[in-house]
């Protein structure tokens, strides 16, 4: 850098990523479409600590003294609820959007660990199904796919109102992805790009939701447990008319959790992060004295065993794992590197899900590809994943002195910053002080 | 013929036993009495029963009918035959908004008008009203035909794939994609056809054709006036 350039000073509005993005605007003349999640920073599990136990609390041996980490999904008014051995679930993902082979690893790593994967828009393939113990079927908007018989073959049934990455926004998928197994599934042209609808076509506000419920109840003998899903907005209210409309779990995504291909400005500016979601999601629960009866699933960056321990502690049931899972699977691994550079992207930075091009043959529909990926292998890798999360999360409430992940609470939550603090209603480390709940 | 009535019976009780006869299949024909307007009648039937239903019924009657023949002596709520797959239903009077929502097969009979979003999304089913129909009906339609013996509401067929949309009367507007296509030889055969199935005796020469346009398939950036 010469001594001219040093002095140079970077705009912090007009900063290289924002002249780039509207250089990028300029020339193409349409948005810029992503996966994953946000990436801008915002408060997360990072700013909390769990406080371990000493004199004031006893802490649990950690290489004998035991840990659950079961939990019961749908004990609300299901007949059979899921039982799953570990609290971390499977997000919606759809084949589609993931290729057949990355549908079926998930189904079998989730199946090693014993916890559930989810479909997702564009119906339930043979594969997941085939290798998923513990299915749970989305209904969603689009009903691409949609039928009575496999309706019937969940374990359970996710009514989608939204996701984290796009609450109110609808999904798509691009032509590259539409091929005409794709096509064929949602009955539509091979090779459109293909519309998914923002918004449910046959009911519009929460009393008919409490109808639509009701039918997919009828439709299954009242045997599967109805989840609803939201994307995190207006949380308080949203858990408190799903709960109203009868559902049996609640399942709240995060700004943070992923989506296959939504635009960017979308991505990083509607919706809030899962840190400030969750207790608005249990004060709801806890208003209508629901909490606990109607189980809370959080989503949205989870990564290891402290965030399933601290979104536990703020109330919430289980998690749910998306980008981590893809990750675990063989999404932007290193090897990969010189074929993501030749696409325009590298390893680690690689989130352009939409375009089907993935190296890893994960979020992709091209069979060469595809091919790539060993669902065995990396549902072993995404086994291995899943049990590295249960261990830490296990270390951390064995050390806060729980004998179950479900017993720990949010006295044992501190944050690091102000914001953290008021957000997730814990105190600021080293005082008494949670922001807009006590007085400083 | 077995009678359901739903004035001492629960709608619970129904479809349970609707779906053991599915399972068990001694009794073909179903009378249900009283339905008084209640939600979720007859839904979720897997199995060529024929369900008589003598008076209104509410929200999703007949929901992702497979198979059944179900005819309703009245009006119906949202929703009437949602995401059917095969079978048939039949409304005698009226129905609400989002009659036949993403239908995937069989087809719906509406005696008298059907209300907004008529044949939203649907995936395959025909549709075939003797009355009119009301705003955004088709929205996203994806395959199935579409039969309006009456007047169609604003924007007819927005964002359509491929349904084949018949109306006889006047239409008051078109949506984003959907345009007035050239009746010919077969589309005549086909809307006979239906006609003729759903017992309704009209002219298939008077009545017009539309479809998609197709220009929304893929996104242009010179199209964004269109969404």
């Amino acid at each position: 850098m010469s001594n001219s350039s040093y002095l140079l000073r970077e705009s912090a509005t007009f900063d290289r990523l924002a002249i780039q993005e509207i250089q990028r605007a300029a020339e193409t003349g349409i948005y810029d479409i992503r996966g994953g999640g946000t990436k801008r920073r915002v408060p997360h599990f990072d700013d909390l600590l769990l406080l371990g136990a000493s004199i004031s609390r006893y802490p649990l041996e950690g290489y004998r003294e035991k840990c659950g980490t079961d939990v019961v999904l749908g004990t609300r008014f299901a007949k059979k609820p899921l039982h799953l051995k570990i609290p971390i679930t499977i997000a919606g993902m759809s084949f589609g959007s993931l290729s057949a082979q990355a549908k079926e690893a998930l189904g079998r790593g989730a199946s090693i660990v014993g916890t559930s994967t989810t479909t997702g828009d564009g119906g339930m393939t043979p594969e997941e199904r085939g290798q998923s113990k513990q299915l749970v079927y989305q209904y969603l908007p689009s009903r691409y796919g949609m039928n009575p018989d496999d309706l019937r073959k969940g374990d359970a049934i996710e009514v989608v109102l939204g996701q984290g990455a796009k609450p109110g926004g609808g999904g798509m998928l691009l032509g590259m992805k539409v091929t005409e197994r794709v096509a064929g599934m949602r009955t539509l042209p091979v090779g459109i790009d293909q519309r998914s609808a923002c918004r449910h076509p046959d009911w519009t506000g929460p009393d008919d939701l409490a109808i639509k419920i009701a039918e997919l109840r009828e439709i299954t003998d009242w045997e599967k447990p109805i989840y609803v899903k939201i994307g995190a907005t207006r949380t308080y209210y949203d858990v408190k008319l799903a709960v109203k409309a009868g559902a049996d779990v609640i399942v709240l995504d995060g700004m943070q959790g992923g989506t296959a291909a939504t635009q960017e400005v979308f991505i990083e500016h509607v919706g809030i992060p899962i840190l400030p979601a969750i207790p608005l999601a249990v004060q709801a629960l806890q208003e209508m004295g629901m909490h606990r009866k109607v189980q809370l699933i959080v989503s949205g960056g989870i990564r290891n065993g402290a965030d399933v321990a601290k979104a536990m502690a703020l109330g919430a049931d289980a998690v749910s794992i998306g980008t981590a899972a893809l990750i675990a699977l063989g999404d932007n691994h290193p090897s990969l590197d010189p074929e993501l550079r030749k696409i325009g992207s590298a390893a680690g930075f690689y989130d352009d899900w939409q375009d089907g091009k993935d190296p890893a043959g994960i979020t992709t529909q091209d069979p060469e590809l595809s091919k790539r990926l060993d669902p065995v292998l990396a549902g072993r890798r995404l086994a291995n994943y899943l049990r590295v999360l249960v261990l830490e999360a296990q270390t951390m409430a064995r050390a806060c002195g729980k004998s179950h992940l479900r017993n720990l609470d949010t006295e044992d939550l501190v944050a690091l910053s102000v914001e953290a603090a008021a957000m997730a209603r814990v105190p600021l480390a080293g005082t008494s002080w949670i922001p807009g709940q006590t007085a400083f | 013929m077995k009678t359901v009535d739903l004035s001492t019976a629960t709608v619970r009780e129904l479809n349970q036993a609707l779906h053991d006869e599915a399972r068990q299949l001694s009794e073909r024909a179903w009378t249900v009495t009283h339905p008084a307007g209640k939600h979720n009648i007859a839904c979720g039937i897997d199995q060529t029963l024929n369900v008589d239903i003598q008076g209104h019924a509410g929200y999703y009657c007949a929901g992702m009918n497979k198979k059944a023949d179900i005819t309703v002596h009245g009006n119906v709520g949202v929703g009437v035959a949602e995401n059917m797959m095969s079978g048939s239903v039949r409304v005698k009077g009226s129905a609400s908004q989002s009659a036949g929502a993403t239908a995937h097969g069989g087809i719906l009979i509406i005696e008298g008008d059907a209300g907004a979003r008529c044949g939203i999304s649907m995936k395959g089913a025909d549709i075939v009203v003797k009355g009119n129909i009301g705003h955004m009906s088709c929205f996203m339609g994806q395959a199935g035909r579409l039969v309006v013996c009456g007047d169609a509401g604003d924007n007819l067929g927005d964002s359509l794939y491929e349904v084949h949309i018949y109306i006889k009367g006047k239409v008051k507007s078109l949506g984003s994609d959907c345009v007035e296509k050239e009746m010919r030889a077969e589309h005549l055969a086909e809307l006979k056809g239906l006609l003729e199935k759903a017992g309704f005796n009209e002219d298939p020469a008077s009545f017009r054709r539309y479809g998609s346009a197709r220009e929304l398939y893929n996104f242009k950036v010179d199209n964004a006036a269109a969404y």
